[in-house]
């Protein structure tokens, strides 16, 4: 498998999110989202189910968010975790 | 039977979680052309997760997808059809025991089905074998990649495809299974897209695959009986019931006698008008 440093997965348009993630210390999430008050702790929470569910306990992820439900957290969270060869 | 069927490229989120607003009889999530070659893995995740928080009712869900492995990926209770590109009779067979692998591994209610895409010339040569093959229930026309194999120009009559299209409805009709036309690609003329629809279902299609969510209007109203096919079957087998209470073996509606395959065709319509 080709281990990279960082992957990314998602796309700008709306209803979407760009999900960017890195090897680290530990688990980190970042969110840059027009609605981050409102559904901050949603996505963190969602974020960090999708972790636990890959086994996954060192790494840094990044969502810029477009208004994504869920499912496309989740997805791309996934793809990008699993572009990443970890 | 089938009318209208919107191809939904699947690594769009905000048109996926709308599909159920559209009016056609079935969605063609699609993994194939649709999604960039650097994209199909990002496709098949946001698809696979999509189907698991999204119950989709009363439409049917169809997946392209580019080859069997696909399936490993994305093999839920909510796909009903897998619609195979480039089809023919080997990959079919690959195909039919693939989905009987999946089915009993993952506990499915239901039998998934098979639209057969037909896009080569050797395809529309063999379309009689592909529609025999198990599990398929449609054969969908796809005139881009087949024009682009003959090495011809589309064009708004068609005339190119014309010979394609017959052996398609031929194939599909020999089989009672469905005759699904190519998609119309000018999405902004609706004209176009009437007569394109009209001319198809003269030869004997019954549906026809959308690219916007735009043609499906067009598509379910014009694969629809006519009012004035509803009242003439109607009359056809009024005069039947008639004709059976008296004893008649023959008889006549306007002058012309009617027999078997006329009473046939009435029930399709009066089936088809209720769908």
């Amino acid at each position: 498998m080709n281990l990279k440093n960082s992957a990314t997965a998602g796309t700008y348009e709306s209803n979407d999110c760009i999900v960017t993630v890195k090897k680290s210390e530990g688990i980190t999430i970042e969110i840059d989202s027009v609605v981050k008050e409102q559904f901050g702790k949603q996505i963190e929470k969602v974020a960090l189910e999708t972790l636990s569910s890959l086994n996954i306990s060192n790494i840094h992820v990044y969502i810029k968010d477009k208004g994504a439900l869920d499912y496309t957290i989740i997805a791309r969270i996934k793809t990008a975790i699993k572009r990443l060869g970890v | 039977m089938r009318k209208s069927l919107l191809f939904i490229p699947a690594n769009h989120p905000g048109m996926l979680q709308n599909v159920d607003i559209f009016d056609a009889d079935g969605i063609i999530f699609d993994l194939e052309d649709g999604v960039a070659l650097t994209e199909k893995d990002a496709a098949m995740d946001l698809l696979a997760s999509f189907f698991k928080h999204f119950h989709l009712k009363n439409i049917e869900k169809i997946v392209r997808i580019n080859e069997i492995n696909d399936l490993d990926l994305i093999m839920c209770e909510q796909i009903d059809t897998v619609c195979l590109p480039k089809a023919d009779t080997d990959v079919l067979k690959l195909l039919d025991k693939k989905l009987s692998t999946l089915e009993k591994k993952y506990r499915l209610t239901h039998k998934i089905q098979v639209i057969a895409l037909i896009e080569t010339p050797e395809s529309i040569l063999n379309a009689l074998s592909i529609a025999k093959q198990p599990r398929v229930n449609g054969l969908l026309l796809g005139a881009e990649d087949l024009s682009t194999y003959l090495g011809v120009r589309r064009t708004l009559e068609g005339k190119e495809i014309e010979f394609a299209r017959n052996m398609v409805i031929y194939a599909a009709k020999s089989m009672g299974i469905d005759a699904i036309d190519t998609p119309f690609t000018d999405t902004n003329d609706i004209d176009g897209l009437n007569k394109d629809i009209e001319y198809a279902k003269q030869l004997g299609m019954n549906a026809k695959a959308c690219i916007h969510p735009n043609q499906i209007e067009s598509v379910n109203h014009l694969f629809r009986p006519s009012q004035e096919d509803i009242l003439f079957a109607q009359k056809i087998l009024l005069a039947k019931e008639q004709a059976d209470r008296e004893g008649l073996g023959a008889f006549s509606v306007d002058g012309k006698m009617v027999d078997k395959p006329i009473i046939d065709r009435a029930l399709q319509i009066i089936k088809a008008s209720k769908e």
